[in-house]
């Protein structure tokens, strides 16, 4: 693993962001969205006294957390969009940079992103509606990096797939974790969803991240179990998604592929 | 040519599925020598060049490449290789200097700063050093992509139509400097450009590839001579039109 490369990757999409005001916006646009709109029905209920359990701690607390795991996910697969858009990637490829240091890169990149949405979602929550993420404690953390890694496995499926099948399957950078998300358990528990769609809900490491953290807003304890299940899954699926990136790069480069990706 | 085999391809074969790209070829290429690829589009020369770079696998044979197998010691071969194609770019978002610096360091080029001041002057790009490369005109990019592709003061040149974009005064501009960096560093080169009289003017020898096959490899004038023609174009020009006059007679 050489560290100049990937710092030099880093750099590059670090030089993209300090002069690209889209691609700044695209960091806080709509997690600022998100928080205005969930945050005031959130208010809007509780100021209504339904009675229900306290909504805007567990939705806001939700939807920061939702964008995390989308912002590390998008880390991966707009970075490496930005590369087939530049037309870069035939010179990345064709350099001695090593598949893994691209991925590592590409994770580092990730976790910046992540951090910098993060804090600013968490921050925005605490001046419009007095929410305090950290209320939950130190236990946010493993909450976060589970949430970080399940990012990157799908950001990782997603390049294998734009890879594999070019700018067509451009949509899934933004649309797969969105296809996970119903099933996830990220603003509601598992057992509200239908009894036939629970055993896959549970495949999920995000729900029992979200779970999790629910119930530590509720009983102030953490629950290890789900935070187990959470990052032993998570092992497994990142593992899955780094060999079928690997599988993807082999059949890209049997069927010669590359350079229309490069190119196109 | 007596020098050190830089480049050998024995046998090399890439099919996808019933179609072969290209068939059982191999040729050697020395140290030092403008090595030009020509042939009619589909002939596979843009095949042979992206398993020449590792960007696609062989279907068989072997290419070794400073002496090394492409496919156990790809990263000791890509640190001493480059590549510049006028299909292929530098973000455009990135000024010059951003560019090459990012890429001196994924070829773990020493002293990276020298380096890149002294490719900007050799390209008369100093003074762009700090605009943005989406403001570059296109012989400007042709410049910079041709910088970025001496970083690493490569063994070995992979250029893939390098002057497609170029007025005839930058051109022959280019193809003086590639000569001279050929003649002082002994880099190889490898050419491939639509432009015969070019194609003529700059190549030490010529591999003439047609239908995924080694049609003729050899010197221009010896290629010339072979198929008794005036010049690199009318040979071209006497392939690319064999099958056409094949079905005519046929006919």
């Amino acid at each position: 693993m050489n560290f100049s490369r990937i710092g030099a990757l880093i750099q590059r999409h670090l030089y993209l962001y300090q002069r690209s005001l889209p691609r700044i916006m695209e960091i806080f646009f709509w997690p600022l969205m998100d928080l205005l709109v969930w945050g005031f029905i959130t208010v809007y209920f509780q100021r209504s006294n339904i009675g229900l359990p306290p909504f805007v701690t567990f939705f806001l607390g939700a939807l920061i957390l939702w964008d995390i795991l989308y912002r590390a996910q998008q880390g991966i697969s707009i970075s490496f969009l930005e590369e087939v858009w530049s037309k870069n990637l035939l010179n990345l490829f064709v350099s001695p940079m090593r598949p893994c240091e691209f991925l590592v890169a590409l994770m580092s990149i990730s976790v910046g992103k992540m951090l910098t949405a993060g804090t600013a979602s968490a921050l925005l929550a605490w001046i419009f509606y007095s929410f305090n993420l950290f209320l939950v404690g130190i236990s946010i953390i493993p909450f976060v990096l589970n949430l970080l890694v399940m990012g990157w496995a799908i950001g990782i499926i997603s390049m294998s797939m734009i890879l594999r099948y070019g700018q067509e399957a451009e949509v899934l950078a933004w649309g797969l974790g969105f296809l996970i998300q119903p099933f996830a358990a990220v603003f509601y528990p598992v057992s509200v969803l239908p009894a036939w769609v629970q055993p896959i809900s549970r495949m999920i490491p995000a729900s029992h991240i979200f779970e999790g953290m629910r119930a530590v807003l509720e009983t102030g304890e953490i629950p290890y179990q789900s935070l187990m299940k959470a990052t032993l899954l998570n092992g497994i699926y990142l593992a899955l998604a780094i060999v079928f990136f690997y599988y993807t790069l082999r059949v890209v480069k049997e069927k010669g592929l590359l350079i229309h990706r490069g190119t196109e | 040519m007596t020098g050190t085999r830089v480049i050998e391809v024995n046998n090399l074969t890439k099919s996808f599925g019933e179609a072969s790209a290209l068939n059982d070829i191999s040729f050697s290429v020395e140290e030092g020598e403008i090595f030009g690829f020509l042939g009619p589009n589909g002939a596979g020369k843009t095949t042979l060049i992206q398993l020449l770079l590792g960007l696609m696998t062989p279907t068989a044979g072997e290419i070794k490449i400073l002496g090394m197998d492409l496919i156990k010691d790809r990263e000791a071969i890509l640190s001493q290789v480059n590549f510049s194609s006028s299909y292929v770019s530098l973000p455009t978002s990135l000024t010059l200097w951003e560019n090459l610096l990012v890429f001196a360091k994924l070829y773990g080029v020493k002293n990276p700063q020298d380096k890149i001041n002294s490719l900007l002057t050799l390209f008369e790009i100093n003074r762009l050093k700090d605009s943005l490369t989406r403001n570059l005109s296109s012989g400007q990019l042709t410049r910079l992509s041709l910088a970025k592709a001496l970083l690493n003061s490569p063994k070995i040149l992979f250029l893939d139509e390098p002057t497609a974009s170029l007025d005839p005064d930058i051109a022959d501009k280019t193809r003086t400097l590639l000569k001279a960096i050929r003649n002082e560093s002994r880099t190889t080169i490898l050419y491939t450009s639509h432009n015969m009289k070019e194609m003529q003017e700059i190549s030490d020898r010529i591999v003439f590839l047609d239908k995924g096959e080694i049609l003729a490899c050899g010197t221009p004038d010896e290629i010339i001579k072979n198929f008794g023609e005036e010049n690199l174009e009318d040979v071209f020009l006497k392939i690319a039109r064999r099958d056409v006059v094949r079905k005519e007679n046929t006919q």
